[in-house]
């Protein structure tokens, strides 16, 4: 494959009738998979408001990339959820379908975080994780809120 | 969605003839305004939902019909066990028997509006709503599964609400079948301290009026006054129907292919309704749709409180709740012959039509009730279910106004501060700790609930009643 300049890391929101995709793109997968979950924190509250004190264990595993990246992202909805906390810092490695992650964040300061939504889950639709001829990974899915 | 690509039927129903791997038509019941205004999305949908096996008679959309997850929102399907119907996790939805209470307080408006900001800051204080608030029930394990079983029965036997309000309730309050086993850990351990808590993003609990009476005899038999003063909830099952939501589709997925189905889109993920699946699906699903029924029978009962305080005496009784994500079990005759079907509607409303036999006795005359919400600034309706020529959709009706501005493009077109603004001017006060979500949810990011109501009425699904208009918006 021809060499491509370095893909640089990012998120970014893309639109759905009803709710909001998110979209994770860097140099690969596993940093397009850390942007998606950071672009999740941002559909809730702007990231940078939220600080990265306490590590979060997560692991999951599934028989594709795509499963992988609902499953990752409803991991990490479900940490939200059942410990009151946001995130902005993520870690991943992904091996033989098996995903492995740190994420840092903190518990929810409804003031300061002035929270958005509540995320119910990542889905199915417009969902992808592919690798552009540039070389630059993109990890995508709609997510209900 | 250009019109010209249906066959149209009559003013108000759109045909997509079965072609390639549909086994029914897809059918859209809308005016042509509202046909247009579609995405093309809602066809797609429609014809991959009259793919899926022992579909009946067609996959239906409804005047409110927007792009969904694998059905359409404002999507009606069902399905015959007998002919290797499925049940879709999908076709159901994340939140589980999310849907509307309306509760009466037979106050005029004029006695309300001297309290309304107190009214609003006490609702809003007393009633969680938003990400990160939580109620004061804790449940253990054994609670938890009770209220799994028992719904808002259960929520009565606990204190919350009168024996009286189950009968306003769909399937008076409980939903029989549930399988709180069938139900995960992670789903149980999302609803720790979700119960009688709001929610947030369209969800909302709204002090409004009768602003309108197009039905005066049913009105009446209603409950409904002009001008007078009635408490609507909007919510779900919360965290716990999330997660089942979350659970089954991904078994479902995986199974799919087991069970010697092919899915037209990851997102209608489902099972044959005679499998193991399929069962617990239907067990854990129901246990969802129980745990909505008990939520919004706690913040009912959270509502009157504050409501006696200001107005002693005023005891809310509830004129009726409907679910609009669901899948049940009903009979219905088709093509002659009656035939018990799996009928899902992913935001969409049962209306019975009058004198059906499951509706309460002081109902039956005049048709089921069918709450409708709106945005929060234009408002909501009260229909009725009817039954003009004969059943459409399986006595389905729309179940809101429907998005017309994505929440992407709302946040970018609206602040949520000049929102408040505005409505305030208009007598409308909105409490919310979120200004974004605010301005995600702005009147104008909603189609015009109005078109709808008409539309659903003119396609003989549902007769409106009475118009709602809103004094207090209290939003997560």
């Amino acid at each position: 494959m021809a060499s491509a300049p370095p893909a640089r890391a990012g998120y970014e929101h893309f639109p759905h009738g009803a709710d909001v995709g998110v979209r994770g793109f860097g140099p690969t997968k596993a940093a397009a998979f850390e942007q998606a979950a950071l672009a999740l924190t941002a559909v809730i509250t702007d990231p940078a408001t939220v600080e990265p004190r306490e590590p979060v264990a997560i692991r999951c595993s599934a028989p594709d990339d795509e499963l992988l990246l609902v499953e990752w992202l409803n991991e990490v909805i479900y940490a939200m959820a059942t410990l009151d906390m946001l995130f902005s810092r993520f870690r991943v490695t992904i091996q033989d379908g098996e995903l492995v992650a740190t994420a840092w964040g903190e518990p929810v300061d409804r003031a300061r975080h002035r929270p958005a939504v509540e995320i119910k889950g990542a889905t199915y639709t417009a969902l992808a994780v592919r690798r552009e001829p540039n070389g630059r990974w993109v990890a995508e899915c709609v997510v209900d809120v | 969605m250009d019109p010209s690509r249906f066959i149209r039927i009559d003013a108000t129903t759109w045909q997509i003839p079965a072609h390639s791997r549909m086994r029914v038509p897809g059918v859209i019941y809308a005016t042509e305004a509202l046909v247009r205004e579609m995405d093309d999305k809602v066809a797609e949908q429609l014809c991959n939902v009259a793919c899926l096996p022992g579909i009946v008679e067609a996959a239906y959309a409804m005047p409110d019909a927007h792009w969904g997850y694998g059905f359409p929102i404002g999507g009606v399907a069902a399905f015959d066990a007998e002919a290797g119907g499925v049940i879709s996790a999908g076709g159901v939805g994340f939140d589980i028997s999310c849907g509307v209470r309306t509760m009466l307080s037979g106050l005029p408006r004029a006695q309300v509006l001297p309290v309304l900001e107190e009214l609003a800051d006490a609702l809003y204080e007393t009633v969680p709503a938003g990400l990160g608030r939580h109620g004061k029930i804790r449940l253990a394990d054994r609670e938890l599964d009770a209220m799994l079983a028992g719904g808002a029965a259960w929520a009565v036997s606990q204190g919350f609400g009168h024996v009286e309000d189950l009968a306003r309730i769909e399937e008076a309050g409980c939903i029989a079948g549930a399988d709180p086993d069938a139900v995960s850990r992670r789903a149980k351990e999302r609803q720790r301290a979700e119960m009688g808590t709001l929610g947030s993003g369209n969800h909302y609990l709204e002090v409004q009026y009768v602003a309108e009476i197009r039905d005066p005899r049913t009105a009446r038999a209603f409950g409904l006054g002009l001008d007078e003063v009635v408490v609507t909830i909007h919510c779900g099952s919360r965290g716990l129907g999330h997660q089942i939501g979350t659970d089954y589709l991904r078994e479902m997925l995986l199974e799919a292919r087991a069970h010697g189905i092919e899915l037209p889109d990851r997102e209608l993920a489902c099972a044959p309704i005679r499998s193991r699946t399929g069962q617990r699906y239907l067990g854990a699903m129901r246990a969802g749709a129980n745990c909505a029924l008990a939520n919004r029978q706690i913040i009912g009962h959270l509502a009157r409180a504050v409501f006696s305080r200001f107005f002693p005496g005023c005891r809310l009784p509830l004129m009726f709740d409907v679910s609009h994500n669901t899948c049940k079990v009903e009979r219905h005759e088709i093509g002659g012959r009656v035939r018990e079907l799996y009928v899902h509607r992913k935001g969409a409303t049962r209306a019975f039509p009058p004198g059906h036999p499951d509706l309460p006795a002081d109902l039956r005359a005049w048709g089921q009730p069918v709450l409708i919400g709106g945005s929060m600034g234009t408002g909501s309706w009260v229909l009725a279910g009817t039954r003009a020529d004969g059943e459409r959709a399986f006595a389905s009706a729309v179940h809101g106004a429907g998005r017309a501005v994505s929440r992407h493009e709302a946040t970018r077109r609206w602040r949520g501060e000049q929102i408040v603004e505005e409505l305030r001017s208009r007598g409308v006060l909105v409490r919310s700790h979120s200004m974004r979500g605010v301005a995600e949810e702005a009147p104008a990011a909603y189609k015009d609930v109005d078109a709808v109501v008409e539309a659903a009425e003119a396609a003989g699904l549902a007769r409106r009643v009475a118009r709602l208009a809103p004094l207090i918006v209290v939003k997560g």
